[in-house]
């Protein structure tokens, strides 16, 4: 009788990617590495790292439960964080207006991603995959390829340094004594906004209907195109976010910045449990994900594994961890 | 002398966790015949197949294949053995070629196996088409599985499973997609493998099969085993009682409380419709068909495979886009189909004939399936309302009888008949003037059949306007007051209820002229 309790336990998905989390952070304690892990700064820390990846996994959700992929928010989010020193930076422009701009350039970025999807039905693995070169392309050529920073080169070659905006200041520090950077508060955001969306609007419900089936979806009336299009466009909006965070933490716009992050993000959303098939997923599982992935990049780095050995454990780790997953599953 | 025990099966039981769904049932088979495996849905059919296919490798009892005792470790070993199971889901890999779907597995190989030996395989695949009576050309076997029509699939599977050189053929509801044509040529294949002395366990829901395609047949009811008959000693009415438990003739008179002949409000009427057929480069599926179709009256649409009926409802309903002409109205004013989501606010329902791929939607819960078509209704301002979904579909099932755990279970846990009333659930959340029904009872049990005669029923009593297309004639005579046999994508013919019999519904859906 307890062995088909804990069976039904284990087919609940938030309860399985709990379950990886707690394996994670007990690893993390057995490892402490002289209790460094037991400290709050190590949680602290591990959490404003986690959050830039935290915040394109949301976006990421919203287009798997579509049953899609969106390869492209890394490239978006180096494209945003170029666009928002040059707004912000070199164009003078106040914070309110920098943002908006970068966030409206984020998401039509991310709309025609979901056009190319949803109305010219090109995959979206290669859809974004291309969208993820232009935008790369894009970044590199508005910056010249430099990274845009204080420092500004006038016509005659001469240097001059500009203020840091006070946007800069506020996203990139923290709150609350220093304990909770604002970058992570922006991912608390982005959480919730993906939640309302999933778990309480007609669209989320769309989504979700358009990974499960997208004909029975189409024939009962819902609106798949419309709902792909929120879905890549949410992503992109997402994407810019981060790239905004970035550039604020980095005192800098860097077109290199976030690549290959889409594949850090497809993992979070992957090791929380969400099905790459489309149809069934949350936003509690990416959280839950973005944890796991965030104390597991923070022991390795603290037990001060080098970046080769650490690389190759995370890939191991990550298979063990879906493994795990689709075995308490069956 | 009886032919020789081919298979048997001794007390089998099977548990899922502490739901007990086979009990000690017994099954044999003899080399050379058909033993058809009847029962309603959830009878144990299926548990019992996948345990003799090796799908299920744990279990009570005793397999016994020609006296000895065997215990399967997997699929693969079953084949071995020389089982091979024709799934309702065909397992053949679609962009292969047919000649390499029938060798899967056991391609034709040189240098130790590693080189495939293509010009042989193609040469041991012609040679089986012949001996099975396949009309397929070495230009054929070339072509990739997926551009054949489902009837050719299945005899490609069978082609496979006789390459496999299996003894024992199971075939789990292998005509489910067929029409009538093509059940035909399928039992011709059947009599070709049993004589070559393979034994054939044979699953169906259509009476009319059984009674054709059986030697023997073991009836199974919740887990049991109720009978095993020879099929000259088990009339339909035992057969039927065997599987249900109860007196219940299959067409009971659901509608003999409605009058007859009083016909309400026109609700759909239809003016030269054409469709044009979906893929490219073919001429129109439906051609100048017209209908005036009544408030509270169930139309029948006979035809076989490919005669428009599917490209007709899927036209009407808008699922092609504003492709169609002619004129259409519904309830007096004028529509023209032009999206799935226009046409079901202006109060058309569809019911696909294929509810896997077209009707459930497999993540959402029984709740989210049954209000998804009906969610604008159901919140107001884009923001979801549980409590309001909630009570909408518990209304609904229990309207429908629909029987489950929860509503919040995932809609795919539910039996086949179960599945059906939560698409049919669906469409009536939307409060539809006409229902266009594709094959309502395809691969659902006798009883919930039953359960859904007297339910379209009441709703054309409620007012309601029924379009049907069955392949099932008995079902389409009983439940329709007219039917409209479709030919090549015309009307063929009209009949009354009075005046169509099987055979001239038939005659005239093949082109006969009546």
């Amino acid at each position: 009788m307890r062995g088909t309790l804990v069976r039904r336990w284990l087919g609940i998905p938030w309860v399985r990617a709990l379950l990886a989390l707690a394996l994670v952070v007990s690893l993390g304690c057995l490892f402490n590495a002289g209790g460094a892990f037991l400290r709050w700064s190590t949680h602290r820390d591990m959490l404003r790292q986690i959050s830039v990846y935290g915040i394109l996994a949301c976006g990421m959700t919203l287009v798997i439960v579509t049953g899609g992929i969106d390869l492209a928010v890394g490239s978006i989010l180096g494209l945003c964080s170029v666009l928002f020193a040059q707004l912000s930076l070199h164009g003078g422009q106040g914070a309110l207006a920098a943002v908006g701009l970068t966030l409206g350039a984020g998401l039509a970025t991310g709309l025609v991603s979901g056009t190319l999807v949803a109305r010219a039905r090109i995959q979206p693995f290669i859809a974004t995959l291309a969208m993820m070169v232009f935008a790369r392309g894009l970044a590199k050529w508005s910056s010249g390829g430099q990274k845009i920073s204080q420092a500004v080169q006038a016509p005659d070659g001469t240097f001059s340094y500009v203020d840091l905006p006070r946007a800069f200041d506020a996203l990139g520090g923290s709150v609350l004594g220093g304990n909770i950077a604002v970058v992570t508060l922006v991912f608390g955001g982005c959480l919730a906004v993906s939640w309302v969306v999933l778990a309480k609007l007609r669209y989320g419900r769309y989504l979700f209907a358009t990974g499960g089936n997208e004909e029975a979806a189409r024939l009962s009336g819902v609106p798949v195109v419309r709902a792909k299009l929120l879905a890549y466009g949410l992503s992109g909006l997402f994407a810019a976010t981060a790239g905004i965070c970035q550039a604020a933490q980095e005192l800098q716009g860097d077109p290199e910045a976030g690549t290959s992050y889409e594949l850090t993000a497809i993992a979070i959303a992957v090791i929380g449990g969400n099905s790459l098939a489309g149809g069934r997923g949350g936003i509690g599982l990416t959280l839950l994900g973005a944890l796991t992935i965030g104390y597991l990049e923070k022991i390795l780095s603290i037990n001060a594994v080098g970046e080769s050995s650490r690389l190759m454990l995370t890939g191991a780790i990550i298979i063990a961890a879906v493994l795990l997953q689709r075995k308490k599953a069956g | 002398m009886l032919p020789q025990e081919l298979l048997e099966l001794r007390s089998i039981g099977k548990c899922f966790g502490s739901n007990r769904v086979l009990e000690g049932v017994s099954f044999d088979l003899r080399g050379g015949e058909v033993h058809v495996l009847a029962g309603e849905n959830g009878a144990g059919k299926s548990t019992l197949i996948k345990i003799l296919a090796g799908i299920h490798t744990e279990y009570e009892g005793e397999i016994r294949l020609q006296g000895r005792p065997v215990r399967f470790s997997s699929p693969h070993d079953a084949a071995r053995h020389g089982i091979s199971v024709i799934h309702q889901e065909m397992s053949l890999v679609e962009p292969m070629t047919a000649g390499d779907n029938i060798h899967l597995g056991r391609e034709s190989c040189r240098l130790g196996g590693w080189w495939l030996d293509r010009p042989a395989q193609l040469k041991r695949s012609l040679g089986l088409c012949r001996q099975l009576g396949l009309d397929l050309t070495a230009a054929d076997l070339d072509r990739p599985v997926g551009e054949f029509p489902v009837s050719a699939k299945n005899q490609i599977e069978i082609a496979k499973a006789l390459a496999f050189e299996a003894r024992i053929l199971v075939m789990d509801e292998p005509t489910g997609a067929l029409n009538r044509d093509e059940v035909g040529r399928l039992f011709a294949l059947v009599e070709a493998a049993k004589r070559k002395g393979c034994g054939i366990v044979f699953i169906t829901h259509r009476m009319a099969e059984i009674y054709h395609v059986a030697d023997r047949i073991t009836v199974l009811r919740d887990g049991r085993r109720v009978a095993t008959a020879k099929r000259g000693e088990c009339p339909e009415s035992t057969l039927i009682q065997w599987m249900i438990g109860r007196e219940l003739s299959p067409l009971s008179p659901s509608r003999s409380g409605r009058p007859a002949g009083a016909p309400g409000r026109p609700i759909l009427e239809v003016d030269g419709l054409t469709v044009p057929d979906p893929r490219p480069g073919r001429p129109p599926a439906v051609r100048e068909f017209s209908i005036r179709l009544h408030a509270g009256e169930i139309v029948g649409l006979a035809g076989l495979q490919g005669s428009g009926g599917t490209e007709l409802f899927q036209g009407l309903f808008g699922a092609l886009g504003p492709v169609c002409g002619g004129r259409v109205r519904i309830d007096g004013k004028a529509f023209r189909p032009e999206s799935p989501s226009a046409s079901i606010r202006r109060g058309l329902a569809f019911l696909t004939g294929d509810r896997k791929r077209s009707g459930l939607v497999p993540g959402l819960s029984v709740t989210g399936n049954i209000t998804l078509a009906s969610l604008p209704a159901l919140s107001p301002g884009g923001v979801l309302q549980p409590a309001r979904e909630r009570s909408h579909a518990a209304r609904q099932a229990e309207t429908l009888r629909i029987r489950l755990a929860s509503l919040d279970q995932p809609v795919g846990t539910l039996s086949g008949g179960n599945q059906q009333k939560v698409v049919l659930a669906k469409w009536m959340e939307v409060q539809p003037k006409v229902l266009l029904l594709e094959e309502p009872t395809r691969g659902i049990d006798i009883g919930s059949k039953v359960e859904l005669y007297s339910l379209m029923g009441r709703l054309a009593a409620q007012g309601l306007a029924i379009l049907l297309i069955s392949s099932e004639l008995p079902e389409l005579m009983h439940l329709s007051e007219r039917i409209l046999a479709l030919h090549r994508g015309r009307v063929a013919a009209e009949f009354s209820r009075a005046e169509a019999t099987p055979e001239n519904v038939m005659a005239a859906a093949m082109g006969v002229l009546p």
